[in-house]
């Protein structure tokens, strides 16, 4: 065996290649299984029906998404189809407004802003958001503060307008509200006061 | 020199100037954190970063393909196949990016339908060029590719470089189709939209930056082929082994099962050692030629690029990458540390290298050397490994005081970016900015300015 043998080291590349590349095909098979809507870890899309929240979880040593009893999204119970239809346009308006350039899903995006994983579950909109804009429910506050947020700033950073339709909106906060019932293995840790370890 | 070789020092050319308009945008990019008032409503923090890392891309991109045109036919002995659609696609490709360029800055953004995602914004990190200009970079890629392969079947010859160039090519072409979709599902779409980020940027562009090394290192240092052919596949099998599954540190939080903790940190952890391998194969060549050369900068910076390579993207990333530490530093500033050093390490300081060995060769000189460089390669540095100690300073203050302490929510998020670690951070990353764009400023002085001519009869190599 010669070490300086540049065949010697083309076998090792590609072999070595190929096995990783079938690994990658047999868990990325799985993983489609599991992340797909109505997965062992993504609900299905008119989860937005119910209560979602962020418990500690000692069995698995993390937080993890609890759907809880009825609690429809704007008071009013949608179908399976009419709530598809607000996550792809939930969706559009992230995508179209860049919102990924200024915040995080997931961790992924920009460092801006906010991560949005939990957005749903943020204390701040009962106990900032609410009061400000005169909404007494939550999603109703979310839609006024996305449709203006140059009106309702915080902080010296604040959000720009980007001219969303109430329908953009409602979309909008729909897809924030099925986005934290997906099981993240516990990202982000210790989120809020539901999140946190006992 | 041929006509591909006249083609590449167009690519340079673009590439260069694509360069300073990522660095205006990065410098306006960190003034948002000071001024956060700075052009509200008007030009947003969301379209100054889309400019910034969009162009990183795109001028990194223009970089590769340049070295590879300027390579190709010194490598095969014969002209490139198939030129005019090369220059045809060139110039094609500068009028899409100034279209896309103008749209950021004048249109930004549209309603939430299909019409803003063909022609306006994709909204997807990287990859925010409309789908029009998005499916005119693949047709960029087919006529490169084209380019490639139809020489090397012309030539009749194949080296081993060549052939990991152009299997390399099937994967580049591959997972950068994964630049269309728009899945509603955010655990699918950030699934496959880290095979083009991660597939490209720490694989398929590692082997690429790795195949344009090991021309550079056979000009510059004057290895030989044996041995960078044996190095470039110990390369390619360490990055490819370590990388594929190393894929797994992307799929710890985005709803994918738990197995990918496990095998994400495992195999990400090993992915300094392809890095490494990069660093004492540049020792090794340098050595064995008593760190002779006749291009000093190229030397300089191909060594900065293995250092790079292995600290920016292996140390900093290994830094940050098991899930355990990964929980708290992932999507705060420390990424942002990690990714600045990661992408100048890695292919800034290569691109640059190429940019050195074309000035020897158009401006005929038989040995480059001068000062000018060494300011450019001084304060690029200098810059860049302030810009990282200040976004790591500021990235642990969020890890720490947003993440492990506050929670993850708006206040936490906001009372740590209050924080004065945090703060003092962006003030450094700040002035470290400003160095890093002075040492762009000299690097194009140098580059644009005819080098001092050593009469032929001392033009010995120079020790480095």
């Amino acid at each position: 065996m010669d070490i300086e043998d540049p065949s010697f080291w083309r076998a090792g590349a590609i072999s070595t290649t190929l096995v990783m590349l079938i690994v990658l095909a047999f868990l990325s098979i799985d993983s489609m299984r599991v992340i797909s809507v109505g997965g062992a870890n993504v609900p299905k899309y008119d989860v937005i029906n119910h209560r979602i929240g962020y418990e500690f979880d000692w069995s698995r040593n993390a937080s993890v998404p609890v759907i809880g009893g009825p609690e429809p999204l704007f008071g009013k119970a949608v179908t399976e189809a009419e709530a598809t239809a607000l996550m792809e346009s939930g969706k559009l308006v992230i995508q179209s407004r860049a919102c990924m350039d200024c915040h995080t899903i997931f961790g992924n995006g920009a460092y801006y802003a906010p991560d949005l994983t939990k957005a749903w579950l943020d204390p701040a909109w009962q106990q900032i958001w609410m009061p400000m804009t005169g909404k007494a429910t939550r999603e109703d506050a979310m839609v006024e503060f996305l449709m203006h947020p140059d009106k309702y700033p915080t902080w010296t950073r604040a959000m720009p307008n980007l001219q969303l339709t109430e329908d953009e909106a409602r979309a909008t906060v729909a897809y924030l509200k099925w986005l934290s019932a997906i099981d993240t293995n516990g990202f982000p840790a210790n989120f809020g006061p539901s999140g946190q370890q006992p | 020199m041929y006509r591909s070789q006249k083609l590449s020092l167009r690519y340079y050319t673009a590439a260069i100037a694509l360069f300073g308009v990522m660095n205006l945008f990065g410098l306006l990019s960190a003034l948002y954190y000071l001024y956060p008032s700075l052009l509200f409503n008007v030009f947003n923090f969301n379209m100054s970063k889309i400019m910034h890392i969009d162009t990183l891309v795109i001028w990194l991109l223009m970089g590769f393909l340049g070295a590879v045109y300027w390579y190709l036919p010194k490598e095969l002995g014969r002209e490139v196949e198939g030129m005019w659609l090369a220059e045809l696609v060139f110039w094609v490709f500068c009028a899409a990016v100034a279209v896309v360029a103008v749209v950021f800055l004048f249109v930004q953004y549209g309603g939430a339908n299909q019409f803003s995602l063909w022609f306006i914004n994709q909204g997807r990190k990287y990859v925010e060029a409309p789908r029009w200009a998005a499916l005119g970079i693949v047709v960029v890629m087919l006529v490169f590719a084209y380019n490639v392969v139809a020489t090397c079947i012309k030539a009749r010859r194949m080296t081993g470089i060549m052939w990991v160039l152009v299997l390399d090519l099937i994967p580049l072409l591959a997972v950068y189709l994964d630049a269309f979709p728009a899945t509603t599902n955010m655990s699918v779409d950030l699934y496959w939209w880290w095979w083009l980020v991660h597939m490209w940027v720490e694989s398929t562009w590692e082997v690429l930056i790795g195949c344009v090394m090991a021309l550079v290192l056979m000009d510059v240092v004057g290895t030989s082929r044996r041995i960078v052919e044996a190095w470039l596949y110990i390369e390619v099998m360490l990055v490819l082994g370590a990388g594929i599954l190393g894929l797994g540190h992307h799929y710890f939080w985005i709803g994918t099962p738990q197995y990918w903790l496990s095998v994400g940190g495992f195999f990400s952890a090993l992915e300094p050692l392809p890095l490494l391998g990069m660093v004492v194969h540049a020792i090794y060549d340098a050595g064995s030629h008593g760190m002779k050369t006749n291009n000093q900068p190229a030397f300089y910076w191909i060594t900065a690029e293995a250092f790079g390579n292995f600290i920016g993207a292996g140390i900093w990333g290994f830094m940050m990458t098991l899930p355990q530490i990964n929980l708290f530093s992932h999507g705060t500033q420390w990424t942002v540390s990690h990714g600045h050093f990661a992408f100048y390490g890695a292919y800034v300081c290569g691109v640059i290298a190429v940019l050195y060995v074309a000035k020897q060769q158009v401006s005929g000189v038989d040995v480059l050397t001068g000062r000018a460089w060494k300011w450019g390669f001084g304060l690029l540095n200098f810059g860049m490994i302030g810009m990282v100690m200040a976004l790591l300073m500021a990235g642990m203050a969020q890890a720490f005081f947003e993440r492990a302490i506050g929670g993850s929510t708006l206040m936490a998020f906001t009372s740590a970016s209050e924080n004065p670690w945090f703060k003092s951070g962006m003030y450094a990353r700040m002035f470290f900015g400003v160095v890093f764009v002075s040492g762009y400023v000299v690097l194009v002085y140098d580059l644009l300015t005819a080098p001092k001519r050593v009469p032929a009869a001392q033009a010995q190599p120079v020790a480095a």
